[in-house]
């Protein structure tokens, strides 16, 4: 047997996160399962599973992309308050657009492909209420920048982009209103390795400078062990072990995470 | 001197799901650690050395027992500490100096040393000169400190390694054969360190191939052999 541990005693701080007990059924399928998870300011929450462990659903969840049939959500933010599954579609629209950023593994779900890149980006500064065209311009640009963007390419549409270069507009327009909580859901899946260390490195610089709270979920163990802070393990709908990232690395419970982890190349 | 950690009947073991064993690692060790206290673990391959420095850091979670911890916020088992708590304590009090460096990819060798410090809120401008300074006392060129260690050699990703887990001094360090694939000039430096650490008050608990370089710095010894 394995000792079971305290709740946090030394760290005052409330957790910035706080998702309780939720559970989602797509018909017969439970696809989460009383979840639970919570992330710290400044901290990096990876989440790691297999397809179709429930993990990306738990992500929408956080989006409010999704609404659970039972559990809650709160951020710990001035101003925001209550169950968040409870908010009407507008205010859950204003609420993601001003504090929550979201990276998808797929482009098209988050980006205009035939709209300006830059355009993509202003596009979330508008929603949240800035109207000034010069405003508009000079944040979106500084965003790509510091999603290493190029920035001779400000009007190309995503369209015309490479993979990389997408996921680096998404990334620019999650970070425009410099978010509480930034939200990836497998970034780097699908692109060269060249790029995911690009794209790695920049998260990781922004996670340094500006101290963004991140929910990271990815089924690539080596993007999670760079990133992350403490994992959730997922299987079929449930956490089957959490941790910090280098136990569940070095010394897995779990019979899955002992065969997720020795599975690594 | 003042007590830094209390470790009482810490037993340590693997499950293995998938042979359906269990391995023993070590069982009821326990000993006092004072500051500027220097133990070291002895025992043959296996003996559970390693093990134990990592049980305490907890990259591995014990079976039972108690490691209470005397931090600056309070007295913690850290056997049974929250993980943010433990990420908190390793941020700022206990610090951890392996044989091998996690570099990665591209972050530059000073930014890598520094990193420690600026994640205790150092600005980045001194942490960065603190860093060239220490990769400079353990014997790493000045071309290489912007080049990305992923390519150095064994010997030169150590002294980065060193580097950045000796920057920031801590209340706890745990030592797991820092002077594996040292030279000479980098192992001077690194005893050099650690007797200016254990002077200022720092608790070390070390494994070593080859005490003999830090027999001076020694204090008592924790025989693991079963």
């Amino acid at each position: 047997m394995t000792i079971t541990l305290d709740a946090p005693r030394l760290v005052k701080t409330k957790a910035l996160l706080s998702i309780r007990n939720v559970s989602k059924s797509y018909g017969s399928v439970a696809a989460v399962r009383d979840v639970s998870a919570t992330a710290y300011p400044g901290e990096v929450l990876g989440i790691v599973g297999e397809s179709g462990s429930g993990k990306s659903t738990l992500l929408r969840m956080m989006n409010l992309e999704e609404i659970p049939d039972c559990g809650d959500y709160t951020l710990d933010l001035p101003e925001v308050s209550g169950n968040l599954f409870e908010l009407d579609r507008f205010e859950r629209r204003m609420l993601c657009a001003k504090r929550i950023g979201i990276v998808y593994q797929n482009p098209h779900l988050g980006l205009l492909m035939d709209h300006t890149s830059s355009g993509n980006v202003a596009e979330r500064l508008l929603v949240a209420g800035e109207r000034r065209f010069g405003e508009l311009r000079a944040r979106a640009q500084e965003a790509l920048a510091a999603s290493e963007f190029p920035l001779d390419r400000l009007d190309d549409p995503p369209r015309d982009l490479s993979g990389g270069m997408q996921q680096r507009v998404q990334l620019a327009k999650a970070i425009a209103l410099e978010p509480a909580l930034l939200l990836l859901d497998e970034p780097t899946t699908g692109l060269d390795v060249s790029v995911q260390a690009l794209v790695l490195d920049t998260l990781k610089r922004l996670q340094q400078e500006r101290q963004i709270t991140m929910v990271l979920v990815s089924h690539d163990l080596g993007v999670i062990r760079t990133l992350a802070d403490r994992v959730m393990v997922m299987r079929r709908g449930q956490v089957v072990e959490a941790g910090l990232v280098d136990q569940i690395f070095q010394d897995p419970q779990h019979p899955y995470t002992q065969q997720l982890v020795h599975a690594k190349l | 001197m003042s007590v830094v950690l209390e470790v009482q009947r810490l037993t340590k073991g693997f499950t293995m799901h998938h042979l359906n064993s269990h391995l023993a690692a070590f069982s009821d060790v326990s000993f006092d650690l004072h500051a500027g206290e220097f133990l070291l673990l002895k025992g043959h391959n296996g003996a559970g050395k390693s093990t134990l420095l990592r049980t305490l850091y907890r990259s591995y979670l014990a079976q039972s027992g108690q490691a209470l911890f005397h931090s600056q916020y309070g007295v913690i088992d850290l056997l049974r500490a929250a993980d943010v708590d433990l990420a908190l304590l390793r941020r700022s009090e206990i610090g951890f100096v392996t044989q091998f460096l996690v570099a990665r990819p591209r972050v530059s060798a000073e930014a890598l040393v520094a990193e420690p410090l600026r994640r205790a809120g150092r600005d980045a401008a001194s942490a960065r000169e603190e860093a060239r300074h220490w990769l400079n006392a353990f014997g790493v060129k000045q071309s290489l400190w912007r080049a990305y260690p992923t390519t150095f050699s064994g010997g030169e990703q150590q002294k980065v390694n060193l580097a950045r887990a000796l920057i920031l001094p801590q209340k706890l360090l745990l030592l797991d054969e820092p002077t594996a694939s040292l030279d000479a000039g980098a192992r001077a430096a690194l005893v050099a360190r650690l007797a200016e650490l254990k002077s200022n008050g720092t608790a070390m608990i070390g494994v070593f191939h080859h005490p003999d370089d830090v027999a001076h710095l020694i204090d008592r010894v924790i025989d693991l052999t079963p």
